[in-house]
């Protein structure tokens, strides 16, 4: 019985973080926002054509997911809440993510100009993506995380779209040496092929509550 | 471009949902039943007909470069509107869309209404144009909402159409089914748009 202590400890001394550890699993693998929320769309069919500008989108969109959500619950909790103007969250929270996104393109226009030209209009257009949006509104007025809960809930669901931008984009690589039916070609055959990965996703259902 | 024409681009020639293919979220997430997909769509074109009015208005105010955000905060106001009356008087269908109301905003489709004509032309065309992308909306929404509800569920708009005792497939009015649907019907519908609107030869 004596060995088996220090592993009970080991638990007790981490079990703290096991709520956020199966956070992360839960929005990567089981409630995947790409492939089962059906959140951030317009790049997983719009920039999945190489694997290489999916990783540049993801890491985008991860940096402004993850900024905007903290920023927007502090501004959520220090002045929507306390002057009662809560309804106003919308207008609020899209103009943190938009100034953000302005933000991020100018230090990538400065850092990383390749990346900067391959992603093209999708980066000013990651202030309509649905992914940053609705991981702000789902954290704070749906869900009511507090804020380190919050920072997590953002960081897996952007593990969730980087995961399913990349699983895509690899298969779309693939569908290009294929003899898809004229009518399919291009977009339509994505979609089934995300249905598919989508239905492979469904299997994860039930490993967290 | 005649008056009508700014109505009737939207619907088919044009469609945003099918042709363009902007707008997924709502598409694939919504459409579970042809019902919730024209209750989207009905809240849609409501933002859109309001916002592409105020735009259309100020468009000679606002300059160009900050125009985005000036459109993203018209369309946010038309959006909370809608969502607190749709909370105050239709709370249940409030209830089966949930976030997707809120997320009219960072949806592309008024956005590209609001960039495409309400920047251009005067408050009458914008909301005609507005009103026809919205229709096309409803449209692509019912289409899918009524494949998926029929295949998932043996029924069109709640009504029973399939026999009792006949298995249906349930995948369909689950996710990977909105997926696998939505791609067919884009193949289709590009083959019914080039016939009604044959391409000229270049």
């Amino acid at each position: 019985m004596h060995e088996m202590k220090p592993v009970f400890d080991l638990i007790g001394t981490y079990a703290v973080f096991a709520p956020f550890v199966l956070m992360l699993i839960s929005y990567t693998f089981v409630h995947n926002p790409v492939l089962t929320q059906f959140l951030g769309m317009c790049p997983f069919v719009g920039v999945t054509s190489r694997v290489d500008t999916s990783l540049g989108m993801s890491y985008a969109t991860a940096f402004v997911v993850t900024m905007s959500t903290i920023v927007s619950w502090l501004i959520n909790t220090t002045i929507l809440v306390p002057l009662k103007i809560e309804f106003l969250y919308i207008v609020v929270f899209i103009l943190v993510v938009a100034s953000l996104v302005q933000i991020i393109e100018i230090i990538m226009k400065k850092v990383t100009p390749a990346l900067y030209q391959a992603l093209g209009i999708y980066l000013p257009l990651i202030t309509t993506n649905c992914i940053v949006l609705g991981t702000v509104i789902l954290a704070i007025e749906i869900k009511h995380f507090d804020l380190f809960q919050s920072a997590v809930f953002a960081i897996a669901n952007c593990f969730g779209f980087a995961l399913g931008l990349i699983v895509m984009s690899g298969i779309r690589e693939q569908l290009e040496l294929f003899d898809v039916p004229k009518a399919m070609r291009g977009i339509p055959i994505a979609f089934v092929a995300a249905g598919l990965i989508s239905l492979a996703f469904m299997g994860f259902s039930g490993l967290v509550k | 471009m005649k008056l009508y024409e700014f109505f009737t681009k939207g619907l088919i020639k044009e469609n945003i949902i099918f042709g363009m293919v902007l707008g997924l979220c709502p598409t694939l997430a919504t459409t579970t039943s042809a019902k919730n997909g024209i209750n989207m769509g009905i809240a849609m074109v409501i933002v859109m007909v309001g916002s592409n009015f105020f735009i259309s208005l100020i468009r000679h105010m606002v300059p160009s470069k900050v125009r985005i955000p000036v459109y993203i905060v018209i369309i946010a106001a038309f959006t909370t509107i809608i969502e607190l009356l749709m909370k105050a008087y239709t709370p249940d269908i409030y209830a089966q869309l949930g976030i997707y109301i809120p997320l009219i905003v960072a949806n592309c489709v008024p956005l590209v209404s609001a960039e495409s004509s309400a920047a251009k032309y005067p408050p009458l065309p914008s909301i005609l144009s507005g009103a026809g992308t919205g229709v096309g909306v409803i449209l692509a929404f019912a289409v899918l909402g009524g494949v998926r509800e029929l295949l998932g569920n043996g029924t069109l708009y709640e009504i029973r159409v399939l026999p009792q005792n006949l298995k249906t497939f349930m995948i369909f009015v689950m996710p990977p089914g909105a997926f696998i649907c939505l791609g067919f019907l884009v193949a289709g519908f590009a083959k019914v748009r080039d016939r009604i609107y044959p391409k000229k030869a270049a």
